[in-house]
């Protein structure tokens, strides 16, 4: 059904769609709406059965699904943020004990300093936690793979965050398609546990496992994560097939076949991205977009495949792997060896920085006169950072950084700390 | 689960108990259809009061719920000596997450059968001293505040058995430790305030609140099994003396149990909805003397270099314990 929604909203309705039986939640922005919502369907009996757990920390939220999930109930939370850092100990519990629960994660910045708007920083800390991460470009592809989320999970018996950009996403209102219990029904069967806690048939889970088997349990993660590289786009044919639309799969190609520059993205900032691209392609650019959309498992050979004959390439990501550069493009890099492509990385949007279309088309036309720096920051203010940093030369107790860059930038008007 | 009726070879000895006590008399151990939920062949040390301990509430949950229990245990020692992979001592379902969320585990499980409608199954979490009172305390209360089905478990021998024994907020003032050495003006552990769950769990008012030592394991079996009847936030911390950290012979783990009751150190107690309801009398009061000299980890206070002053602030302690809760009927002397 259509509906002019928010996010959030909508994931809630596509979550209750999916049947979930103990749903745990602790409030963090820019999620909670998701859990505010999937709790009044669960108080009002329109969500049923479902057990919803208030509980006292993200830490106790993973927990609880830990145990809902290794006792044969559908488990789900969502996060994000601080509260995915405050859950990580659980988050690597889970995949560990390969327990396939769903979380929806409403990408936000890491503190400090406290930041509540978008970006890819805290699912991007667990790449090697051995969750699957799917990140959605829209409403209604985060909806959408929610719904294949849970089949995925459940197949394999592995945990997945699907991935929403906080407030971009979530407090976005738009049209988005609501499928009905029986299309969902049709493509979500009930959730057949491979290991259950049952006094019928009493097993151990979570022994203590030393040097002889520990590498197989590990490697066991990795190998589920290749099969899913397989399941993914089988399962967004078969979502295309029962629900009509494309959503989900590995990557999302745009224009790349005779692409000469090619950027590559994840989350809501490809559209901003396509539509820059449009406007290029208009004035005659050969450029095209490359849509990640499984970050975990990472589609080395589609992403190559998609690559292979441009003449270089734009990671646009929104996070940094400090001291290093990109994250997204370290693995996008590994995707193309050999092919001596020309890989720019560009990071964008920390914090909830605005992506404007205007910066794109200057960064793109720069990387197609391959003048652009290897690791270039969208936007930054390099006389704030230079401001600081002279001043760090000056002075031993300059102070609080994030205090001294607001002074700079003229947002503080208070007295100067330091 | 299929049946395996225990053999008992030496009859006509006390190593079994009172089995020829009528059935309603009897313990759930003496009992040849005990559950043996944690079986023979784990490695715990000699002499282990947590492995007694979780052997008696395991064995009288199961028999109180007809064999439905589901357990959730932190990381600790008995999690380690039960489950070295790919063996398990564990004849019930049972699962370790991580040291500080079984309270949080074992409520998914309760909130997994609750809406499985297997209102028949009995949540157990457990965890040791650290895992109850340090790590897992956020956990732990939350659970008690959303008043969820499950019996806690604390098995407290006083510090960090696992890792080497070092100090956790149930360690005792004076007490060496491995990260409380008996060396300086003033050895052991630190004269703080304390940090009593039992109490704590009773400020949540939940519905029922025991303390038990594995002195007195039919009493313990009593309060495993009158929790395991009632819906809603359960605690009992049992205590359980450790001989490899406490420095005492494996023999003497259930005297120590028995002294620590005696001299009012631990005092032995229920509670409902945050009011107690009953208290084990201590029958033959001891000055605590008696219950610290035979512990190498209070050593630093006997001998040439003795700190009197400092078993006389313990002796507070359990004189305080012993007015609070009435443990002594007898005269003051």
């Amino acid at each position: 059904m259509l509906k002019q929604t928010e996010g959030s909203k909508a994931v809630a309705e596509s979550i209750a769609l999916c049947r979930p039986e103990v749903i745990c939640a602790y409030p963090i922005s820019p999620q909670t709406h998701i859990v505010e919502a999937l709790g009044e369907m669960v108080k009002s009996r329109t969500l049923t059965p479902c057990e919803y757990i208030n509980v006292e920390s993200e830490f106790a939220a993973m927990s609880v699904a830990i145990g809902a999930s290794a006792a044969g109930a559908r488990s789900y939370t969502a996060t994000a943020s601080q509260g995915l850092l405050f859950m990580v100990e659980a988050v690597y519990n889970a995949s560990g004990l390969g327990l396939p629960i769903v979380m929806t994660v409403a990408n936000r910045a890491i503190g400090a300093p406290i930041n509540i708007w978008n970006d890819h920083s805290d699912s991007l800390s667990q790449r090697d936690s051995g969750w699957m991460q799917l990140f959605a470009e829209t409403n209604q592809e985060a909806v959408d793979l929610h719904i294949q989320a849970f089949r995925l999970a459940e197949e394999l018996s592995m945990p997945i965050m699907v991935c929403m950009d906080g407030f971009i996403l979530t407090h976005a209102f738009e049209r988005v398609d609501i499928p009905s219990q029986e299309q969902v029904d049709g493509f979500l069967p009930p959730y057949e546990p491979r290991q259950v806690l049952d006094p019928v048939e009493p097993i151990s889970i979570g022994a203590m496992v030393g040097p002889e088997a520990f590498m197989e349990v590990r490697y066991l993660a990795h190998a589920k994560q290749m099969q899913a590289l397989e399941r993914i786009p089988q399962l967004a044919a078969e979502f295309k097939q029962q629900f009509g639309r494309d959503s989900g799969g590995l990557v999302r190609p745009y224009f790349t076949e005779d692409a000469e520059t090619i950027i590559i993205a994840m989350g809501s900032v490809l559209g901003t991205i396509k539509d820059t691209v449009d406007e290029m392609r208009a004035e005659g650019h050969k450029i095209g977009v490359l849509g990640i959309i499984s970050y975990r498992p990472f589609p080395l050979e589609q992403v190559r495949a998609a690559l292979i004959n441009c003449k270089r390439f734009v990671v646009l990501e929104k996070s940094l792997a400090v001291g290093l550069g990109g994250i997204v493009a370290t693995d996008v890099r590994m995707a193309v060896t050999g092919t001596g492509l020309r890989g720019f990385t560009a990071i964008a949007g920390l914090g909830g920085r605005p992506i404007p279309k205007s910066s794109l088309h200057k960064l793109f036309r720069e990387a197609e006169q391959e003048t652009l720096a290897p690791v270039t920051f969208v936007d930054l203010d390099h006389d704030a950072v230079n401001k600081q940093l002279e001043r760090e030369r000056q002075t031993r107790r300059s102070g609080p950084i994030a205090e001294n860059i607001l002074y700079d930038k003229g947002i503080a008007s208070a007295a100067k700390f330091g | 689960m299929s049946f395996q009726p225990v053999k008992f070879y030496q009859t006509g000895t006390y190593t079994v108990g009172n089995r020829l006590l009528a059935a309603d008399n009897s313990s759930v151990q003496s009992d040849t259809t005990r559950s043996n939920s944690i079986n023979s062949g784990h490695r715990a040390c000699q002499g282990c009061g947590e492995a007694l301990g979780a052997r008696y509430a395991i064995d009288a949950a199961m028999a109180e719920s007809k064999g439905q229990v589901i357990a959730a245990n932190a990381t600790g020692c008995l999690e380690v000596f039960s489950t070295p992979y790919p063996e398990s001592s564990w004849q019930v379902p049972w699962i370790h997450s991580l040291f500080g969320n079984a309270p949080a585990v074992a409520t998914g499980i309760a909130a997994a059968m609750k809406v499985k409608g297997r209102h028949d199954v009995r949540i157990v979490a457990q965890g040791g001293d650290g895992g109850t009172t340090d790590i897992g305390f956020g956990c732990l209360s939350g659970m008690f505040e959303r008043n969820d089905d499950v019996l806690y478990i604390c098995y407290d021998n006083e510090a960090y058995m696992n890792t080497g024994v070092q100090r956790s907020s149930a360690t005792p003032p004076a007490a060496r430790t491995a990260t409380t050495m008996p060396v300086g003006p003033e050895p052991g552990n630190v004269f703080g305030q304390g940090k009593n769950v039992p109490e704590i769990a009773m400020a949540h008012g939940i519905p029922y609140v025991a303390t038990a030592t594995v002195a007195d394991l039919r009493d313990l079996e009593y309060k495993v099994r009158k929790a395991i009847n009632i819906r809603g936030a359960k605690y009992i911390h049992i205590f359980v003396p450790c001989p490899l950290g406490w420095g005492t012979a494996s023999h003497d783990t259930i005297r120590m149990a028995r002294l620590a009751k005696e001299t009012g150190m631990f005092p032995v107690f229920e509670a409902e909805h945050g009011e107690i309801t009953s208290v084990s009398k201590i029958r033959h009061k001891l000055p605590v003397e008696d219950y610290l000299k035979p512990q190498k980890r209070f050593a630093h206070l006997f001998g040439k270099r003795a700190h009197p002053e400092t078993v006389a602030r313990i002796q507070a302690i359990a004189d305080r314990h012993i007015r609070k809760y009435g443990l002594w009927d007898g005269e003051e002397n």
